[in-house]
């Protein structure tokens, strides 16, 4: 441990130190999965009125130490204390009795209810044979005092990540939550949504709501917490006021090591062109056009990336081109030859390869083995497979060295994917997508959730893959990573490009306005 | 006009326990479990209620009992499949099975016999004078008016309260129903009861109002019908009663066409055939929908899952 303090800021007046104001205490946590050891004796204490930050990379323990205090998992040892009163939360209903209500980072809502009726299932005061729609006009009341934009009869599976994520926050403010657990909330915001946001949990901490936000990103921590605690492989490895540290220093103490950015951009090179996209129109899942007349085209060696807020048709554009979903109207050529309409199977043999924005449920199968899902796409091959069987020896041999190459954190070639962390996952499909050498990567928020050091290794992967002559299509929210990474940006809203520009003449002010639809 | 006031009578006579059978395994399905143990649980009821009510000459008493029964084989595919998680579809052959051998064991004695009371048929002052579906509808037993009722009440519950929305939330996605605070377990026991009870009181309208006598193996497939219709109804009560009055048609229509001189296997086979087509119907329109089959059915739930 570094530091270990409490440390009174003008931020928010109202802290007191002492035992009598602590609201929660977890001692001495440990939870093992499998052989991975996810909390290995953490000890936090959780204050009404802060704003506490809980940094670490992926797979540091955070969302499991916080998916214990809400009940979602049970520590394998430790104690927690609410209000000074030892608990046992063997639910997430025990654990709202109690006043803690959770954001997760993968919403955890059912996709076929509405909005009002996911709201409704955790409201102890709406009784079971009450309709749902009763609650319609407090979540509007409190969606207008908040300033979000919510419809209460749209089915989740309409909705986009960060729509979903709203729902949620909706959810947990609706249950009077004195503790508010916020699971890496601003991953899929624009700027502004993010200051939105800020101020909104600053105002939830004047009310004396104790807020827990679960982050990695480091100038998130320093910006709007009144605490860090810093966690690295399942342990406290520091508790540090954001005016105490500079963002190197934390850096260290989270990574453990000198963080160094590996992600350069360099100019582009070559200039066939890949994948062009005319005119292109697509349905949505309601039947509604999502796609409005697109035309664009990538070229080798390029990485162009599509920005706007979720939900304007990026979605439907991307199956569209990987031909999971069907063109309405409009051409799309690889390679010059036209593949409107082509199986998904075929442009992978092709050549185009596919990082998808939902990747457990679409990126790898989740229940079968690491090994198994990189060579999801490679089993077929006469390298692996007879004609009758497949070589499993071989499979795991060439797995070994996928996961040594991409540095997966894995315990064996033979677990099943799902218990990998987010961040491995993402590695393992990176992994598999690039192992059929493709000419086109199509790349949806390739970084989504992913903590500082995944995100510079995925990025610097598809840097190289630039440099080899792969042409990129990436689908962003994250316009400054677009900035730093991309050689051409358009801009998506509302189904239609809004502009293409070199990334030299970009100007985030500009794009931005644009992103909302004012430009 | 007469006789398309004796065809809805007849459908709806014959639709009746696959009504109320269908109407239970949608709840059960809702909640994520499959049980294919209805019709053992038909048979179960049956002979239950054929007994109860030839002891005792009161047929509420033996729809009761039925139902009764219905529910105690019912616990044992929800302990299996849900705290035991075994696979459901195993279990719930099981059930049917055990449900064939036991009902033929315990009523052997009472094959044949004459029900020495009868359900009343109680025509709905007004409602039955309608010209055309009056008689055809609201000319029945009590029983039939009981399963208009289920429809309605289970309808209303599953699509406009938060119970509804609750057991859609467990068959759609446990994990995501488990962290809003619904007990995951509960719902689906609760669920998959009442799926038995309502299989029960199906097989006691068999033996008490539709043949009425108790004969090994009377069912006849209605259990697995049931569950077919469930599809059909692209889990819908309301559905359901299209389903249910259409399949019950034909089996009526069975005994018309027979005497017409078309061979009785064929037509016994009528209601599987329509089956199939209805389950390549019922999947397209499921595809169209986009949901369609509850996404968690046939799959236990595990609360300590790392599922991210």
């Amino acid at each position: 441990m570094l530091k270990l303090k409490l440390i009174e800021k003008e931020k928010s007046p109202k802290i007191e130190i002492g035992k009598a104001r602590l609201l929660v205490e977890m001692r001495n946590i440990v939870k093992k999965f499998y052989r991975v050891v996810a909390n290995d004796g953490i000890s936090l204490s959780i204050y009404p009125g802060q704003i506490h930050a809980l940094l670490g990379e992926n797979g540091a323990g955070k969302s499991t130490l916080m998916n214990i205090l809400y009940g979602v998992y049970r520590p394998d040892e430790g104690e927690i204390y609410v209000s000074g009163r030892k608990v046992s939360i063997k639910s997430p209903k025990d654990a709202m009795r109690l006043g803690i209500g959770m954001v997760h980072q993968h919403p955890r809502l059912v996709e076929a209810l509405s909005v009002a009726e996911n709201i409704s299932l955790s409201l102890t005061d709406v009784g079971v044979f009450a309709s749902p729609r009763v609650i319609k006009p407090r979540i509007m009341e409190l969606a207008r005092k908040y300033g979000m934009k919510v419809n209460p009869d749209a089915k989740i599976w309409q909705l986009s990540y960060s729509e979903r994520q709203r729902v949620e926050l909706l959810r947990v403010l609706m249950q009077n939550a004195k503790v508010l657990i916020l699971d890496e909330p601003t991953t899929m915001l624009t700027s502004s949504e993010k200051k939105e946001l800020f101020s909104m949990l600053r105002k939830m901490a004047s009310e004396g709501k104790a807020v827990i936000f679960i982050t990695h990103k480091l100038e998130e921590a320093l910006s709007v917490s009144d605490i860090i605690t810093v966690l690295r492989k399942g342990r406290v490895a520091a508790q540090v006021a954001p005016e105490e540290v500079t963002v190197e220093e934390l850096a260290r103490l989270m990574l453990g090591y000198e963080m160094i950015s590996t992600v350069k951009r360099e100019p582009h090179r070559y200039d066939g062109v890949v994948l062009k996209v005319e005119n292109l129109h697509v349905l949505g899942d309601a039947g509604v056009p999502m796609v409005k007349g697109v035309s664009f085209e990538v070229r080798q060696g390029e990485i162009f990336t599509i920005c706007g807020v979720a939900g304007n048709g990026q979605r439907e554009l991307v199956e569209a081109i990987t031909g999971l979903r069907k063109v309405a109207r409009g051409k799309v050529f690889f390679l010059g030859r036209d593949v409107t309409n082509t199986s998904p199977r075929l442009l992978a043999d092709m050549g185009v390869a596919h990082i998808p924005e939902d990747r457990i449920h679409v990126g790898i199968v989740p229940d079968m083995s690491v090994a198994e899902n990189l060579a999801l796409k490679k089993y077929r091959s006469p390298e692996f497979s007879t004609r009758f069987t497949v070589m499993y020896d071989k499979i795991y041999e060439w797995a070994r060295s996928l996961i040594k190459q991409y540095s997966i954190i894995a315990p064996s070639e033979k677990i099943p994917a799902k218990h990998l962390s987010g961040g491995n996952i993402q590695r393992l499909i990176l992994a598999r997508e690039f192992s059929g050498e493709p000419r086109l990567m199509v790349a949806v928020n390739p970084t989504y959730g992913l903590d500082v050091a995944a995100t510079n290794f995925i990025l610097s992967k598809l840097l190289e893959a630039k440099k080899r002559g792969v042409a990129v299509l990436m689908i962003s929210e994250d316009l400054e990573q677009a900035l730093k990474v991309s050689d051409k940006i358009a801009v998506m809203y509302e189904g239609q490009l809004k502009g293409i520009f070199p990334v030299e003449e970009a100007d985030i002010r500009e794009i931005e306005l644009m992103m909302v639809g004012v430009k | 006009m007469a006789a398309t006031e004796e065809l809805i009578r007849v459908a709806v006579e014959a639709g009746t326990p696959l009504l109320l059978a269908t109407l239970g395994e949608i709840y059960a399905e809702r909640s994520g479990v499959l049980n294919l143990g209805v019709e053992g649980m038909m048979l179960m009821g049956a002979a239950t209620g054929f007994m109860v009510t030839f002891v005792t000459h009161n047929p509420l008493l033996g729809v009761v009992a039925a139902a009764v029964v219905g529910v105690l084989l019912s616990l044992v595919h929800a302990f299996v499949s849900i705290t035991l998680r075994a696979n459901q579809v195993v279990s719930g052959l099981a059930l049917t099975m055990i449900g064939l051998g036991l009902s033929s064991l315990i009523a052997r004695k009472f094959v044949g016999l004459p029900l020495p009371v009868r359900i009343p048929t109680i025509p709905i002052p007004g409602l039955s004078q309608i010209p055309i579906i009056g008689p055809g509808f609201f000319n029945h037993d009590p029983l039939v008016y009981f399963s208009y009722a289920c429809v309605a009440i289970l309808w209303y519950v599953l699509y406009k309260t938060k119970m509804g929305a609750a057991i859609r939330a467990v068959g759609e996605n446990p994990a995501a129903a488990d962290a809003m605070g619904v007990n995951v377990f509960l719902v689906r026991y609760l669920c998959v009861a009442l799926g038995g009870g309502l299989a029960g009181i199906a097989g006691a309208y068999l033996s008490l109002v539709y043949a009425p006598m108790w004969i090994e193996n009377m069912t006849a497939g209605r259990g697995w019908i049931a569950i077919a219709l469930v599809v059909f109804a692209l889990w819908d009560p309301l559905r359901a009663m299209i389903g249910a009055y259409l399949f019950g048609g034909l089996e009526a229509a069975q005994f018309t066409l027979q005497a017409r001189g078309i061979d009785p296997s064929l037509l016994g086979m009528l209601p599987y055939i329509a089956t199939i087509i209805v389950l390549l119907i019922g999947v397209k329109e499921t595809l169209r929908k986009r949901i369609g089959a509850p996404a968690a059915l046939c799959k236990p739930y595990y609360r300590e899952e790392r599922t991210l």
